[in-house]
């Protein structure tokens, strides 16, 4: 993960690569390393975009995760084995290029090649967050069980001992249901 | 909607009323939410985007949780209407620079915007003065849940709310504050700071989002990973550590004053008295003399002048606003005259009862 913060203002300092004038003060922050730059203009727009290429937020991220297969692209076979979507006919390298995905099937087409990806930026590649409404009664049961566990492990993480025996009370109850001929008929 | 009706107004999160209002800025939930069995806008080809439009607009009109919205065609906008929104931070500098049928629903309170074929079918956000995100999520929720009602929604159990960039799949939400840090920037301890929201997965940005720069003190801290983790998981872990960030700055803001009051009196006084008489002013030097005037107040060194007076002038000096307010197109130069003229006026005659 990586932070660029810029300010510009003119003072005494110095371009750090040519002699002129610094007017771009950049604090950049990578895997907790804090490292101040002062550039000029051209030096600064340089600089810039070296390391942005004015690519989604979490390009580095992305890019990352890119490196292993880095070495392998460029050659032309290899658009033939990167998997394509069925649905909206972008490949996996053309995602790879933009950071933008073609549409929500894209999740399924390049399942495999994604997972390493979601661990890389988020840690984890299971939802516990909010499910809609209109989701099928047995995910939405399924979802509280998932949330209901995620809560325990925090509680048990925080030392809430008392939090975590009724959760685990709550998520014993919601299995049972589940195992119960009347809520599979649902 | 009539954009010249806000040139008179400030917007919510310059409105300084809710808690922390002197150091929180304001506080902003976002959610990314896209149709299901539709390209995401990037791929999406003319008449795919004005179906997702048309459905969208559709659903904004119903006024979902009860919140009244006017619709905004983004297309159809001028450049400096749609610069003047992103500058009220009512879209994104995305949203400004896409091609293709896109817009905006939005509250008059100026709290509530939702942007359609943005880099997602459908960004939400919700808007509150202050250290104020409970009140945000509960509103977006709310919102969410009723266009949830009459759509589809790309949803997987695995992986949760599918968004256009794996960044933010999951939740798809963005929680994030503005805050005004002077005194940490003017110690150097910052740094300390961005450090350690890095160790807990908070990102670090200027005033107007990703790539922006850091203009006159204000920096936004948001979450980063959106996937396993719930809301109110991630809401928590903000909520949990502006607190801290919170003490931090009005440590240093004492200690100064303490150790230096006279250099510190010295240096508010000087931005102020550069904002009164300077003939000409760039936005970004005028942002750098606000934020010091701006601490000045809130350390009682500088009595004559009110916190929302500023904030005012925060907003009505960026560009499109000050042509807006002038009613004309200007050049650099003439802009950064203009700015110093509205500026002088608006320090100088006392401020109307309001």
């Amino acid at each position: 993960m990586r932070v660029l913060l810029r300010e510009r203002r003119t003072g005494m300092k110095k371009c750090g690569r040519c002699s002129k004038p610094a007017m771009l003060h950049i604090t950049e922050i990578r895997h907790g390393e804090v490292q101040a730059l002062h550039l000029c203009e051209s030096c600064a727009k340089e600089y810039l975009n070296e390391s942005e290429a004015g690519g989604p937020p979490s390009d580095e991220d992305l890019s990352s995760a890119e490196g292993a297969e880095a070495p392998e692209s460029g050659e032309s076979e290899d658009d033939d084995e990167s998997p394509v979507c069925p649905h909206c006919g972008i490949s996996f390298k053309e995602f790879r290029k933009q950071g933008r995905l073609g549409c929500p099937h894209d999740y399924t087409a390049f399942h495999d090649e994604l997972m390493p990806l979601l661990e890389n930026i988020h840690g984890e590649t299971q939802h516990v967050g909010k499910v809609p409404k209109r989701a099928p009664k047995a995910s939405q049961h399924q979802f509280r069980l998932i949330r209901l566990r995620n809560r325990l492990k925090a509680a048990v993480d925080e030392e809430m001992y008392e939090e975590a025996a009724r959760l685990r009370d709550e998520i014993q109850n919601l299995e049972a249901e589940a195992g119960s001929p009347g809520a599979a008929s649902q | 909607m009539d954009l010249d009706i806000l040139t008179h107004t400030s917007g919510e999160w310059l409105r300084a009323t809710g808690p922390d209002s002197d150091i929180v800025m304001s506080s902003r939930i976002r959610l990314a939410r896209n149709l299901a069995e539709f390209p995401f806008p990037s791929r999406a080809s003319d008449s795919v985007r004005s179906e997702v439009e048309r459905l969208l607009r559709g659903e904004i009109a119903k006024s979902p949780a009860g919140k009244k919205l006017q619709y905004l065609q983004i297309d159809a906008l001028e450049t400096l209407d749609r610069q003047f929104l992103v500058e009220r931070q009512l879209i994104s500098r995305e949203l400004s620079e896409n091609h293709g049928q896109r817009g905006v629903g939005i509250s008059p309170e100026e709290n509530v915007s939702l942007m359609v074929n943005e880099e997602d079918h459908l960004r939400m956000q919700v808007l509150r003065s202050g250290f104020a995100l409970d009140d945000c999520w509960r509103d977006i929720d709310a919102i969410d849940d009723a266009i949830e009602s009459a759509v589809t929604y790309a949803f997987s159990e695995q992986l949760g709310y599918l968004t256009a960039c794996p960044t933010n799949v999951g939740t798809g939400i963005r929680v994030s504050v503005l805050l005004h840090l002077p005194g940490l920037v003017m110690t150097k301890e910052i740094q300390k700071v961005f450090q350690a929201l890095q160790k807990i997965g908070l990102a670090v940005r200027g005033l107007y989002g990703e790539g922006s720069q850091a203009m006159g003190d204000f920096y936004q801290i948001s979450n980063q990973a959106t996937l396993g983790k719930s809301e109110e998981q991630i809401i928590k872990t903000i909520k949990d550590v502006v607190p801290n960030i919170l003490a931090y700055e009005r440590k240093v803001r004492s200690t100064l004053v303490q150790e230096n009051r006279q250099n510190l009196h010295d240096q508010v006084s000087r931005a102020l008295g550069n904002l009164k008489h300077a003939r000409q002013i760039s936005s970004e030097e005028t942002m750098h003399l606000l934020s010091s005037v701006r601490m000045g107040i809130n350390l009682g060194l500088i009595h004559d002048l009110e916190i929302p007076t500023l904030n005012e002038l925060f907003i009505h000096t960026q560009p499109a606003h000050l042509q807006k307010l002038r009613h004309e197109r200007m050049e650099t130069a003439e802009r950064n005259a203009a700015r110093a003229d509205y500026i002088r006026q608006r320090l100088t005659v006392p401020p109307s009862a309001n």
